[in-house]
């Protein structure tokens, strides 16, 4: 399999990987960067496991080959909480017990960013839309999205104070 | 509908909300699920599948794939110990230990699409998959059968020969594809039936579902040079997963040690094992460590899913709505090796109601389908589909609130179930008057929209459990568990710990434990870790809570007896001496003079595990030109003993609501005329997502605290996906105008139904 050098910058870091072939960006992320906490649920772009951020835009990890993250912007689970700092959907998905094996978690939780930020005060019906394209299995979706609407809130007001 | 005095018990921690303890590893992407593993040297595993339904092996030969550059091991059924036999207790089922080898890879035969056949460990991922193409393997290609009445119908394809069905006497001369036939019965129902005032009849039909966690299977095997080898693994047991391993090896079970990985779901689905065997088979022949992840179409091909029915089912009634006499008949598919949870259907069907004379008759089934596997409640659903069904149909009939009728018929502390068993601690009815009062069931309906109720039961099971509580030097706690924790269950065994010992929640920790680390332990299944797990947990708290009472009278030089114990702190009540409290803090630093370190391990068989009950509601629209169905409000009562952490006892009644809706509405496993899978991916294999839901509220019943508990606890995991088969059809069925009797309610059912295709 040949491989070409792509330069990218993950989580606000510059990263440096082999990728080539078939290799999907998750398979990058996953192997070369050892950065796991994007999952793998299906491989084919249906359960939104591997949601990351590619220049401020959604995407399914695992349907992007990893070649065209050279000179783009990634962001994953991994970089979300600042400084040891959660995020507050993160911190939200907590206190609501949002979670309940954790798998689907890091993708929701990045879709859920993907919405905040470009829409700061969704209704619960732009949620619910928006995050179709991850599957939990174990919630039946109630405490996720009552967590990225109190997020949203919370997001809100900090943006008001400052 | 908590204690109506609001006090909850008197407790501090149990009923209160806390972040679990592996909260923050689950948000952040630390969390370490079954193919998170990284090791030097590791190797790639694949599986070579079987293309066809039913084939005879005739031949594997690996010779290209072996001359493969990267390719270190390949192996097949013949490097699995042949002789592996007898029965592993899984929970809710046993395991014949030989099925779970031939279903790991095919010893003669290939017994339905995706059925393992051989397996490669290579240097990359590309290798792997190029030398799967090389292994070339003769098929004879077999006659085969995938729906249930078909393989029961004479002259089926017949996928074992030596199976005889049991359960019938004489033993039957000729094979056949019906495993066994189980029978429960009481009373004269036949004859209530003949002269019942109303009788009920119906014939209905569930589809296959998959458990549909979205974790694919993972694992990691390392053999070692002196045969002492590692697992990584995502299961529901990692006891189970050395065990099988071991057993399909012919290892001694101290050369095994499995590690439990992080689990992304399993919903009964991840109590058996695929993986672990060829991965250490593989890495046994090679000397290097494997890993083998399946892909979402293997997971959906080879694993789960759970059976598919047929059901018939005829309800006698009196006039004033009592139910006298039930009779049924329930076939459901095992997949390709014996083993549906028919029988708990048949124990299930009407545990709910008691109803005098019953006649249950169950066939196990096998077909060429993956072999099933445990799902949430298995085996329950579907019976409790036909008869709330039928129920509903009798309400009807007398014009009587579904609510009142089920209260009516409902089950009572003392009454005798089928299967022998007394009900205690049973919530049934006040669940039921939970749902009547809740202001859903009063609320008004839009027009096109109809409301169904329907209720479900299930057992919940206790037994072996083993767990550690060890006192840190500075006086926080750690609990050692023996069980994944699939769904927040460390927030429940260190709410109990921290409640026993009367420490705050964020000073009390809680890890899951290898094989080598903790005593044994059933699987993460029958509902069972709060309630055995749970009682292991505060049975070695309170030991250490009786040492730490002992090592304060030592210090005090005072009767344990005068040794006081409340809020993690010990108090002399011996009024001649004059001695500050002694915090645990303060006996944990002198630990080493009062005769070391403060620890307690429990290993117990928990005993008094109480049947849970639920009722459901849902109100549903259906869109008349494409004949879909919406859900426009659902509530979800639960009878739960009491509730250790109710956010994550509130999240299995809505994960368990959602569950049972799209087993309900969409999903199905689809077959070709050839036996193919059709539909062996998410994007065709329809689950709820959350623009296909609303909230789902929830009401925790908690007037009977399950006494056999030091916390009260019941299961709460399973019961929640009984009921709401019923309930969506139950609502449907006016919409349409008649009795829906096939599940999937797809949009094609739907439109047929309504006369529009």
């Amino acid at each position: 399999m040949s491989r070409t050098v792509v330069n990218a910058v993950v989580n606000g870091e510059a990263v440096t990987f082999l990728g080539g072939g078939g290799q999907s960006l998750l398979d990058a992320l996953r192997d070369e960067l050892r950065l796991t906490g994007t999952k793998e649920g299906c491989g084919t772009g249906d359960c939104g496991a591997c949601s990351v951020i590619v220049d401020g835009r959604l995407v399914c990890a695992c349907l992007m080959l990893a070649p065209e993250a050279e000179g783009r912007r990634i962001e994953t689970i991994e970089g979300l909480a600042e400084n040891g700092r959660l995020h507050p959907l993160q911190q939200q998905f907590l206190e609501q017990a949002a979670l309940q094996c954790g798998f689907c978690t890091p993708g929701l939780l990045m879709a859920a960013k993907a919405l905040l930020d470009h829409t700061p005060d969704p209704t619960e019906s732009q949620v619910r839309y928006w995050l179709a394209g991850n599957i939990c299995r174990c919630t039946g979706y109630d405490k996720v999205i009552r967590a990225v609407l109190d997020a949203a809130a919370q997001l809100r007001q900090a943006e008001k104070r400052s | 509908m908590s204690d109506p005095s609001g006090s909850n018990g008197g407790y501090r921690v149990i009923g209160s909300r806390p972040v679990r303890p592996d909260g923050v590893d689950k948000v952040t992407g630390r969390a370490q699920f079954g193919a998170d593993f990284h090791l030097p040297g590791l190797l790639t595993g694949r599986i070579k599948r079987s293309p066809h339904a039913h084939a005879r092996i005739v031949r594997i030969d690996t010779a290209a794939a072996e001359r493969l550059a990267g390719v270190k091991a390949i192996v097949t059924a013949a490097d699995f110990d042949l002789e592996a036999a007898g029965e592993i207790e899984a929970g809710e089922s046993a395991s014949a230990i030989r099925d779970v080898a031939a279903n790991c890879l095919a010893r003669a035969k290939a017994l339905y699409q995706g059925h393992a056949v051989a397996a490669v460990a290579a240097t990359s991922p590309e290798i792997a998959a190029e030398a799967i193409d090389l292994i070339a393997v003769t098929y004879e290609v077999l006659p085969h059968v995938i729906d249930v009445d078909e393989a029961m119908a004479p002259g089926a394809p017949v996928l074992h020969d030596d199976m005889f069905t049991r359960g019938v006497s004489p033993r039957p001369g000729t094979a056949s594809n019906v495993a066994q036939r189980h029978v429960m019965s009481r009373g004269d129902a036949a004859g209530m039936l003949a002269a019942a005032d109303i009788v009920v009849e119906g014939r209905y039909t569930t589809a296959a579902v998959h458990q549909g966690y979205i974790e694919p299977h993972a694992c990691v095997a390392s053999w070692g040079a002196d045969g002492q080898s590692l697992i990584w693994s995502s299961s529901q047991g990692q006891f189970l997963v050395r065990a099988m391993t071991a057993r399909i090896l012919n290892i001694p079970l101290s050369d095994l040690k499995v590690i439990p990985a992080e689990i992304g779901g399993g919903f009964g689905g991840k109590t058996t094992v695929y993986l672990e065997p060829v991965a250490l088979a593989l890495s046994r022949k090679c000397g290097r460590p494997v890993k083998i992840v399946m892909s979402r179409e293997e997971v959906f091909l080879a694993s789960g899913p759970t059976s598919g029915s047929s059901i018939d089912i005829r309800l006698a009634a009196r006039r004033d709505g009592t139910i006298t006499a039930a009779e049924m008949t329930l076939r459901y598919q095992a997949g390709a090796f014996p083993g549906s949870p028919v029988h708990l259907g048949c124990m299930t069907a009407f545990a709910c109601y008691d109803v005098e004379h019953l006649s249950l008759i169950g066939y196990d089934v096998v077909s060429n389908r993956p072999k099933v596997a445990a799902y949430r409640a298995p085996g329950a659903p579907m019976a409790a589909f036909a008869v709330e069904s039928a129920i509903d149909d009798l309400a009807r009939q007398l014009s009587m609130d579904p609510i009142d009728l089920r209260i009516r018929n409902a089950v009572r502390d003392g009454a005798k179930t089928v299967y022998g068993a007394s009900v205690r601690s049973c919530a049934l009815v006040e669940t039921l008057e939970a749902i009547k009062s809740h202001p859903h069931y009063s609320a008004p309906l839009n027009p096109g929209q109809a409301r169904g109720v329907a209720a479900g039961f299930w057992f919940n099971i206790g037994g072996e459990s083993s767990a550690a509580v060890h006192i840190d030097e500075d006086g926080g706690a750690t609990v050692v568990s023996s069980n994944p924790d699939i769904g927040g269950s460390r927030a429940a065994m260190a709410m109990m710990a921290a409640e026993t010992l009367g420490l705050p929640i964020e000073r009390v920790r809680c890890t899951v434990a290898d094989t080598a680390s903790i005593g044994f332990s059933g699987s993460t299944g029958g509902s069972r870790v709060t309630f055995a797990t749970g009682m292991a947990v505060t049975e070695a708290a309170q030991k250490v809570v009786a040492d730490l009472r002992r090592r304060a009278a030592q210090i005090w030089e005072c009767d344990v007896a005068d040794v006081a114990w409340r809020d993690g702190v010990a108090t002399c009540l011996d009024p001649a001496k004059t001695v500050k409290p002694l915090s645990i803090a303060a006996l944990a630093a002198r630990s080493a003079k009062t005769g070391g370190p403060i620890a307690a391990e429990v290993a117990l068989n928990a005993q008094g595990a109480a049947a849970g009950y639920g009722v459901h509601v849902c109100d549903v629209e259906v869109d008349p030109e494409t004949g879909r169905t919406s859900i426009v409000r659902y509530t979800a009562a639960q009878d739960v003993g009491r509730a250790i952490h109710p956010a994550y006892v509130e999240g299995q009644l809505q994960g368990g609501a959602a569950q049972g809706v799209g087993w309900a509405l969409n999903e199905e496993y689809v077959y070709s005329p050839e036996g193919l899978l059709q539909n062996a991916g998410f994007l065709d294999y329809r689950m709820p997502v959350a623009s296909d839901l609303p909230m789902i509220d929830t009401v925790l019943v908690e007037t009977k605290p399950n006494p056999r508990h030091p916390y009260g606890a019941k299961g709460v995991g399973e019961v929640s996906i009984v009921p709401p088969l019923g309930a969506v059809s139950n609502a449907l069925s006016q919409i349409v105008g008649r009795r829906m009797t096939a599940l999937p309610l797809s949009p094609v059912r739907v439109l047929a139904a309504l006369g529009k295709i």
